[in-house]
C-alpha cells in the first residue's frame, strides 16, 4: 500500500458512551429482511440438502440398516450412517454417551439413524419417508424408561449424585418447632427458537470444511467436526453471524448437524446444508430439564427457615450432554434469596428415553429456585401470614450470624443491602399491601373470580460453574481509513451482545458507534472459545474487547508521544482518546491528533494496529468433593410482583399486572437490558403458564409445533407492565464497566405469576394452605387444584349442593 | 403459470400446484426476507400481504402466512414482502417504528411482524381508528415472538403512526405500468414438465365449473384458504398435482339474506367466505360469536379461513360447528349427483340441518364431488340468548380443549329452546341433548343444572390428548353449564331486584 484512503472522520458527534441505549446493530437489516440467517445464505452451485431419518420409539434395538439400499432410492445423492464416520462416532460434548448416528441401541423417540442427501430439502424429506415406508429400518421395540423419579431409585443416572451440606441438618429438623414439607414436578420447556436447527457445510481445498452455522458454541462445533471427520482442528473452520434465537438449545445441540452435514460435504465434495423442520427439531432435541422436587425444613415460630433437606431429581434424558452442570445450578439455586440454614441440598441426575435435556436460559437456576419459593408460600400458610412477610424474613443478611449471609455451598453472598432495598422499593412502588387488601375483599365478595399477588425475588449467580470456560478472546483491526473492526468469542443470538462490544470498543477508542464494525464470529478469527451461555456473553468477551483497546491505545500512545508533533514529541501522561482525536496535555499545551491521522502516522511508522485480548474471571473456585466454594463471581438480583385474576370454574386465568424492578449493575445499555428483562421474564412465564409438553405412554412427544405447543402471544404481555432497572447500584465486583450480566436472571421473575396463582387458589380455603400446583400451571392443573382445595374444604366443613361455595 | 405483483413489479412464474407462496419466494425468487418458522401458519414469521383491489379499485392488503398459501392463488394478486416496503433508506413507518422502539432481538420473527403492522397501517391510513388493546391483539396474536416478551412491538405498533412516509409506495405498481414481465424460470421441482401440464391448479371462476371439476377428478383436494389442507403438503409431504381453488367461485363468495321454508329469516354464507369478511355481520348481529373469531385464529387464519372449510373439515374441535349447531342451523350442499342419466353438467343440490352432517369423526354426510355451497345463519330473535366459551391453554390461536356453545330464551322464567353444543367432547361437535332436555321447560335453578350436569355424563365420554385430559374436558364441560347457571340466574334476578352483578368470567376469555 503506498497511498492511503483518505480517512473517515466524523466532526463534533464522537459522544460514544457505552451506557447508552444505542438499538441493535442490526436491527435496520432485521426490520428489512436484509439480516442474513443460515437458510438465507445463497448456497453453492450443486448444495445438497439433508433430511434425517429419525427414531419412532423411544428405546429399542436397530437391527444393522443398509444403506446401499437407502443410497439406491431414488433421488438420493448420497447417505450416512453409522458406519460411515471416518473418525469419532460419540459427540457427547462433556461426557460421553451422544452417538453422532444410532449404531444399535436407540435410546428416544427422535434420536437420528441415519442421513439422506439429495437435490433439495423436499426431495430428502420425500427420500427418508421412502426409506422408512421401503422397511429398511427394523427396531426390536423395548419398554422405555420414561419415570426420572423411578430411575433415579433405580440409580439409573447420567452422572453421579452431588450433596450440598452445610452444618447438622438433621440436628436442626429435629429440634425445629415446626416442620414444613412439600412436593413439586416443575415441567419441562421447549426452547422454540424460531429460527430451527440450521447449518451450511462447504469442503475446503485441504481435507477440510467450512461450517456456517447457527450455534452458541462454535469451537465445540469445530472440535466435534473434527473428531468426526478424523482431521485436525486446524482444518475446520466455524463461523456463526447471528442465530434467529438460542436461549441455551444452540449451545450442544447445534453441533450434531454440523457433524452430519461435515459428513455428506466431505464425501461429496459439494456443500451440505441440513435444516431442520419444525416437527424434526422438537423432537430431535432436548429440552429445559423437567425436576422432581421435594423438601422439608424446619421453621421457628416466625416462619424463618432453620435447616432441613432440598432434594431435586433433573430428568436429564438419555445422556449426560450438560446434565452435571445444570443439576449443580439447580442446586445453588435452591435457595433462591433465601438463607436455608442448616442444611443438604441433593441433586440426582436421573436416566430416562428422552432426548438429552439441556441448557434452558436459567440452565437449572429456575428448577431450583421453585422448591424453595414454593416452600415460601407453604410456611405463609403454615404460619398463617403473608407469603410477602415470610419471604423478607428469610432473605439473606448482613449483619447477623454469618450463616445468614452464607450458602449452603459456602459462598458469601454480597450486596445484601442491595437486595434488601430492592425488595423493599418494589414492594412501595407496586402498592403491595394496599393492593393485598383490596385483593382481600375482593376475594371475599367474588365467588368464582379470584385474585391473587405475589412479591418473588430473585438471586442468580453468575459465572460459568465450570471454572475453565470464564475466559474469553477478543481481535481488534484498526484500518488505515481510521475503521475498526472488532471480533470476538461471543455469539450474536438477539441478546444485544454484538451492540454492547461495539460500545466497548467506541468508548475505549474515543469513537463514534458507527466507526465500528462487528463482525461474524468465527474460530479462525478468536480460537478456543467458550460457549455464548451462562449470561455470561457480555462480562467476558466486553473485557476481552476492553483489554484489546487497552494494549493498542498503549501501544499508540507511546508512538504518538515519541513521533508525532514534529519533534517536539506528545506529553505521554494524561494521553487519551476521546471524541475522535487523541488528547494530549491540558490547557495552552493541549494537542488533538484526530484519529485518522495518528491511525496512517503509526502505519507510516510501522507501528501494528491489530491487537487481541484476553480475559479470566478472577476469584472463582469450587471443590466438588466438600461442596463448597466461591463459583460465582457475583451475583445479579431482581424482584417481581405479579397479579392474577382466576376463574375458579374453569381455571382461566390472566396476569392483570406485573411490577419489575431489576439489578443490572451499571447498565451498559439500559434498552438492550431492558429488553433481556422483559422478554426474560415472559418467557419464564411461558415456562410456567401454558408452556406444556406431553409425551405418550410409549415416549413420543406430541407437541411437534407451534399449533400444540404454546409460547406466550401478544395477548399475554399484562396489561400493566412496569418495568425497571434498579439505579445506583453498581457492582461490587470489577466487572466490565461495573455492569451486571442480564439474560438469564429476569427469567426466574415469573416465578411470581406462579405463586400468584397459588395465592389466588388459597383464598378458596380462607389462606389456610397453599394448594400444590405443579408446572406449567396451565387452566386445567388450576382448575384441578381448585377442585382439590374445594373437596378438602367440603370434608372438612359442610356439605353442599353447589359447586360454587 | 402465476402472473402477479411482487412489491409492486410484474412476475410470471411456474410452479407445481403444491408450491406455497413461501416456496415459491425463498426457493424460486431467492427473496429470503420472509422465513419459515414452522410451516403450519402458527408462527407468523412468513407473514405478507396480499392485496386485492376493492370496488373502487384500490389495493386492499391481508396479512396470510405464506408458508400455507398456494402459491397459485396469487394470480391476479399484488403480493407484498418485507423487502418491498423500504425506499432507499428510507424505512416504511412500521420499519422505523420497529427500530426506535428496540422491538426486535434475534430478528427472525420481526419481518413477519413488520408486515403484520403495515396491514395496520395501511387500515390506518385508510380509516384511522382508535388502536385499542383489543386491535392490536387481532393484528399481532398471530406472530410469536420469542425474544422480545413484545412489549416494544407493542409500542412499535402505537407509535408508527408518527411516522413519515415518502409519498411514493414503493409496494404498488407504478402510474405508468410496464408490460415487462420478468420471467423466472421453476429451479426446483421433482415433476417432469410434460407432467405439469397436464395437471394443475385449476381455479373454476363458477359453481358449474367447479362442479364439472369435481366430477372429472373427484380425487383433486380443494382448497380455500389452505389452512389445513396445506399442513398435508409441509408435515406430511403429500404430493397434490391437481388441485381445485375455490377462492374465485363466485357462488361461494355470496352472503345473502333469506328465508327458508319454515320462515326463519337469516343469511346464506358461501362456502368459501373467510372469517375475516364474515366479521362485520357477526359484529352486528352475533357479537359473542365474533369474539370467539378472535380466538379462533390469527389474523392470517382470520383472512384466509372459511366458513365452509371448518365445517367440511369435520374435525371435533373445530369452533364455528359447536355455534352453528346451537344456532339450527343448515347447509346448502351442491354437487355433481351420482352421474346417473345426468348429462355430466348438471348440479345437484340439496339442503340439510347440520345436524345431521357430522357422522363420526372426519366423517360427513358429504357425497363424492358434493362441496358445502353456503352455510345458513339464522337471525337472531329477540329474547333468544347465546353464549360461546371457549377453553384452551392460551388464549389467542389456539385449538379448543373444550368448546361449549349455548342458546336458549327464558320464557315466564322458564328456559325454553335450549341448545347446548359442544367440541372436543366427542369424536364430532355434538349437541348435548341429555343435558338439554334436562333443562327444557324448567326454570333456571341449582337442581335443574344439577340434572343437566349430571346428564352431561351421558351424553359425552371425552378422550385424554395433548389439549386435555378426559377427566378436564368433563369437569369443565360441567362447570361451563354451572357458569351458565350463573348467568342466567344473575340476568333473572337483574330483573327482579337492581343489585349489581357480581363478575362470574373473566372478560378477556368469556362474555
Amino acid at each position: 500500500m503506498r497511498t492511503l484512503t483518505k480517512p473517515r472522520q466524523r466532526q463534533g458527534s464522537a459522544t460514544a458512551s457505552s451506557t447508552h441505549a444505542h438499538a441493535h446493530e442490526s436491527a435496520i437489516k432485521h426490520v428489512t429482511g436484509r439480516a442474513t440467517y443460515i437458510d438465507d445464505i445463497q448456497a453453492p452451485a450443486g448444495c445438497l440438502h439433508l433430511a434425517l431419518a429419525l427414531s419412532p420409539v423411544a428405546h429399542g434395538r436397530l437391527a444393522p440398516v443398509d444403506m446401499e439400499r437407502v443410497r439406491a432410492l431414488p433421488g438420493v445423492v448420497d447417505a450416512v450412517g453409522f458406519h460411515d464416520v471416518p473418525g469419532h462416532t460419540d459427540i457427547g460434548p462433556v461426557f460421553p454417551g451422544d452417538p453422532i448416528f444410532v449404531e444399535e441401541e436407540i435410546s428416544y423417540a427422535g434420536q437420528v439413524l441415519f442421513a439422506i442427501a439429495a437435490q433439495s430439502q423436499r426431495a430428502a424429506r420425500e427420500a427418508v419417508k421412502a426409506a422408512m415406508d421401503a422397511g429398511v429400518v427394523k427396531i426390536d421395540e423395548q419398554p422405555a424408561s420414561l419415570d426420572p423419579v423411578a430411575a433415579a431409585e433405580r440409580g439409573e443416572l447420567v452422572r453421579p449424585t452431588h450433596v450440598q451440606e452445610s452444618g447438622d441438618w438433621q440436628a436442626t429438623l429435629a429440634m425445629a418447632s415446626s416442620v414444613v414439607e412439600g412436593e413439586q414436578f416443575v415441567g419441562g420447556q421447549e426452547h422454540f427458537y424460531l429460527e430451527g436447527q440450521a447449518c451450511l457445510v462447504t469442503p475446503t481445498e485441504d481435507e477440510g470444511v467450512v461450517v456456517h452455522t447457527s450455534n452458541q458454541h462454535p469451537s465445540e462445533t469445530q472440535k466435534l467436526v473434527a473428531e468426526v471427520l478424523g482431521i485436525p482442528l486446524h482444518a475446520v473452520t466455524v463461523e456463526v453471524r447471528r442465530m434467529g434465537g438460542g436461549f441455551g438449545g444452540k449451545e450442544t445441540q447445534a453441533s450434531p448437524w454440523a457433524c452430519i452435514a461435515a459428513l455428506i460435504s466431505r464425501r461429496t465434495g459439494r456443500a451440505a446444508k441440513l435444516r431442520l423442520p419444525r416437527a424434526e427439531d422438537m423432537r430431535a432435541t432436548g429440552k429445559r430439564h423437567p425436576f422432581h422436587n421435594r423438601y422439608r425444613l424446619g421453621i421457628d415460630e416466625a416462619g424463618v427457615i432453620q435447616g432441613g433437606e432440598l432434594t431435586l431429581i433433573g430428568d436429564c434424558g438419555y445422556s449426560p450432554d450438560l446434565s452435571e452442570a445444570i443439576v449443580d445450578r439447580a442446586m445453588f439455586h435452591a435457595d433462591n434469596a433465601y438463607s436455608l440454614g442448616q442444611a443438604r441440598v441433593t441433586g440426582h441426575r436421573a436416566r430416562t428415553h428422552f432426548a438429552s435435556n439441556t441448557a434452558f436460559r436459567g440452565f437449572g437456576g429456575p428448577q431450583g429456585m421453585m422448591v424453595i419459593e414454593a416452600a415460601m408460600d407453604d410456611i405463609a400458610r403454615r404460619v398463617g401470614e403473608d407469603p410477602l412477610t415470610i419471604r423478607k424474613r428469610n432473605l439473606y443478611r448482613g449483619g447477623e450470624a454469618p450463616l445468614r449471609r452464607t450458602t449452603h455451598y459456602g459462598q458469601t453472598v454480597e450486596q445484601l443491602g442491595l437486595l434488601h432495598e430492592l425488595v423493599e422499593r418494589l414492594e412501595t412502588s407496586s402498592e403491595y399491601w394496599q393492593r393485598r387488601r383490596e385483593i382481600i375483599d375482593f376475594n371475599a365478595q367474588s365467588p368464582v373470580l379470584k385474585r391473587g399477588l405475589a412479591l418473588t425475588p430473585v438471586k442468580f449467580g453468575i459465572s460459568f460453574t465450570a471454572q475453565h470456560l470464564n475466559q474469553a478472546g477478543a481481535l481488534l483491526h484498526v484500518y488505515t481509513d481510521g475503521s475498526v473492526q472488532i471480533n470476538h468469542g461471543g455469539t450474536e443470538m438477539g441478546q444485544g451482545l454484538h451492540t454492547k462490544i461495539c460500545q466497548v470498543v467506541a468508548r475505549e477508542l474515543g469513537l463514534d458507534l458507527e466507526a465500528v464494525r462487528i463482525t461474524a464470529t468465527r474460530t479462525d478469527k478468536v480460537p478456543n472459545t467458550s460457549p455464548t451461555a451462562a449470561s455470561s456473553g457480555a462480562d467476558l468477551n466486553g473485557m476481552a474487547a476492553r483489554d484489546a483497546c487497552l494494549r493498542l491505545k498503549e501501544r499508540l500512545f507511546d508512538f504518538a508521544a515519541a513521533n508525532l508533533h514534529a519533534d517536539q514529541g506528545l506529553e505521554r501522561d494524561g494521553m487519551r482518546l476521546e471524541a475522535g482525536h487523541l488528547v494530549a496535555g491540558s490547557g495552552e499545551s493541549q494537542r488533538r491528533i484526530p484519529w485518522g491521522e495518528l491511525v496512517q502516522a503509526a502505519y507510516f511508522g510501522r507501528i501494528s494496529l491489530s491487537e487481541k485480548g484476553f480475559y479470566a474471571t478472577p476469584l472463582i473456585h469450587y471443590d466438588r468433593e466438600t461442596g463448597k466454594g466461591r463459583p460465582f463471581y457475583y451475583y445479579a438480583f431482581g424482584a417481581a410482583v405479579s397479579e392474577v385474576q382466576v376463574d375458579t370454574l374453569t381455571g382461566e386465568y390472566q396476569v392483570t399486572r406485573v411490577d419489575i424492578l431489576h439489578d443490572v449493575g451499571d447498565s451498559l445499555n439500559p434498552a438492550i437490558d431492558l429488553g433481556q428483562v422483559e422478554g426474560g421474564f415472559i418467557q419464564g412465564m411461558g415456562w410456567l403458564t401454558s408452556e406444556e409438553l406431553r409425551w405418550n405412554g410409549d415416549g413420543r412427544l406430541l407437541n411437534e409445533g407451534p399449533a400444540t405447543y404454546k409460547i406466550p402471544t401478544f395477548g399475554d404481555l399484562p396489561p400493566v407492565f412496569n418495568v425497571e432497572l434498579m439505579e445506583g447500584h453498581p457492582n461490587s465486583m470489577a466487572s466490565l464497566y461495573r455492569s451486571k450480566a442480564v439474560g438469564e436472571p429476569p427469567f426466574m421473575l415469573a416465578i411470581s405469576v406462579w405463586s400468584a396463582l397459588r395465592d389466588a387458589l388459597a383464598s378458596l380455603v380462607n389462606y389456610r394452605e397453599a394448594p400444590r400446583l405443579d408446572t406449567p400451571a396451565t387452566p386445567e392443573r388450576v382448575l384441578m387444584a381448585a377442585e382439590a382445595l374445594r373437596r378438602h374444604a367440603h370434608l372438612e366443613t359442610r356439605p353442599s349442593e353447589e359447586v360454587v361455595p | 403459470m402465476i402472473e402477479f405483483l411482487l412489491n409492486g413489479q410484474p412476475r410470471r412464474c411456474e410452479a407445481t400446484p403444491d408450491t406455497s407462496v413461501l416456496e415459491l419466494l425463498r426457493d424460486t425468487l431467492g427473496q429470503t426476507g420472509t422465513k419459515e418458522g414452522c410451516a403450519t401458519g402458527d408462527c407468523g414469521a412468513c407473514t405478507v400481504a396480499i392485496g386485492e383491489r376493492d370496488d373502487q379499485g384500490t389495493l386492499r392488503y391481508q396479512a396470510a402466512n405464506a408458508c400455507i398459501t398456494p402459491a397459485h392463488q396469487l394470480n391476479d394478486r399484488a403480493l407484498v414482502t418485507v423487502e418491498g416496503l423500504a425506499r432507499g433508506d428510507a424505512l416504511h413507518p412500521a420499519q422505523a417504528a420497529m427500530v426506535a422502539c428496540h422491538a426486535s432481538q434475534c430478528g427472525f420473527c420481526t419481518p413477519g411482524i413488520v408486515m403484520s403492522l403495515f396491514t395496520l397501517h395501511e387500515e390506518q391510513q385508510r380509516a384511522p381508528a382508535p388502536l385499542t388493546a383489543a386491535r392490536l391483539e387481532a393484528t399481532l396474536g398471530g406472530n410469536l415472538c420469542r425474544c422480545t416478551g413484545y412489549r416494544p412491538i407493542r409500542d412499535a405498533a402505537m407509535t408508527m403512526g408518527d411516522y413519515h412516509y415518502p409519498a411514493v409506495r414503493v409496494w404498488e405498481p407504478a402510474a405508468s405500468e410496464s408490460n415487462d414481465v420478468e420471467e423466472v424460470d421453476k429451479t426446483e421441482s421433482a415433476e417432469p414438465a410434460s407432467q405439469q401440464k397436464a395437471f394443475g391448479f385449476i381455479q373454476p371462476a363458477s359453481l358449474e365449473a367447479l362442479i364439472a371439476e369435481r366430477r372429472a377428478h373427484p380425487e383433486a383436494p380443494l382448497v380455500a384458504g389452505g389452512t389445513d389442507l396445506w399442513l398435508e403438503v409441509t408435515q406430511r409431504l403429500a404430493r397434490f398435482p391437481r388441485v381445485v381453488d375455490l377462492t374465485r367461485v363466485p357462488e361461494l363468495q355470496h352472503i345473502e339474506p333469506t328465508t327458508l321454508d319454515d320462515g326463519r329469516q337469516g343469511w346464506w354464507v358461501g362456502g368459501a367466505v373467510t372469517y375475516a369478511r364474515l366479521e362485520p355481520l357477526l359484529a352486528e348481529h352475533y357479537p359473542a360469536f365474533e369474539h370467539l373469531l378472535h380466538r379462533l385464529g390469527s389474523a392470517q387464519v382470520r383472512n384466509r379461513g372459511t366458513l365452509g372449510g371448518n365445517i367440511a373439515n369435520a374435525s371435533p374441535i373445530g369452533d364455528t360447528p359447536p355455534v352453528l349447531l346451537a344456532l339450527g342451523s343448515r347447509l346448502w350442499l351442491a354437487g355433481p349427483g351420482d352421474g346417473e342419466g345426468g348429462s355430466g353438467e348438471e348440479v345437484v343440490e340439496r339442503e340439510l340441518p347440520l345436524d345431521e352432517f357430522f357422522l363420526d369423526y372426519k366423517r360427513t354426510e358429504l357425497r363424492p364431488g358434493e362441496v358445502i355451497r353456503a352455510i345458513f345463519l339464522p337471525h337472531p330473535q329477540p329474547e333468544r340468548e347465546l353464549r360461546i366459551w371457549k377453553l384452551s391453554k392460551r388464549r389467542e390461536d389456539d385449538i379448543s380443549a373444550v368448546l361449549g356453545a349455548f342458546t336458549w330464551r327464558l320464557d315466564d322464567g322458564v328456559m325454553r329452546d335450549v341448545r347446548l353444543a359442544f367440541g372436543g367432547m366427542a369424536a364430532t361437535p355434538k349437541r348435548a341433548l341429555a343435558a338439554e332436555a334436562a333443562l327444557e321447560g324448567y326454570a333456571p335453578t341449582p337442581a335443574a343444572f344439577a340434572a343437566a350436569r349430571a346428564a352431561l355424563e351421558t351424553d359425552f365420554q371425552p378422550m385424554s390428548d395433548v389439549r386435555g385430559s378426559a377427566n378436564y374436558r368433563r369437569l369443565s364441560a360441567a362447570n361451563l353449564l354451572e357458569r351458565l347457571r350463573l348467568v342466567v340466574s344473575q340476568r333473572d334476578q337483574l330483573d327482579n331486584n337492581s343489585h349489581g352483578s357480581r363478575e362470574v368470567m373473566l372478560h378477556a376469555y368469556a362474555h
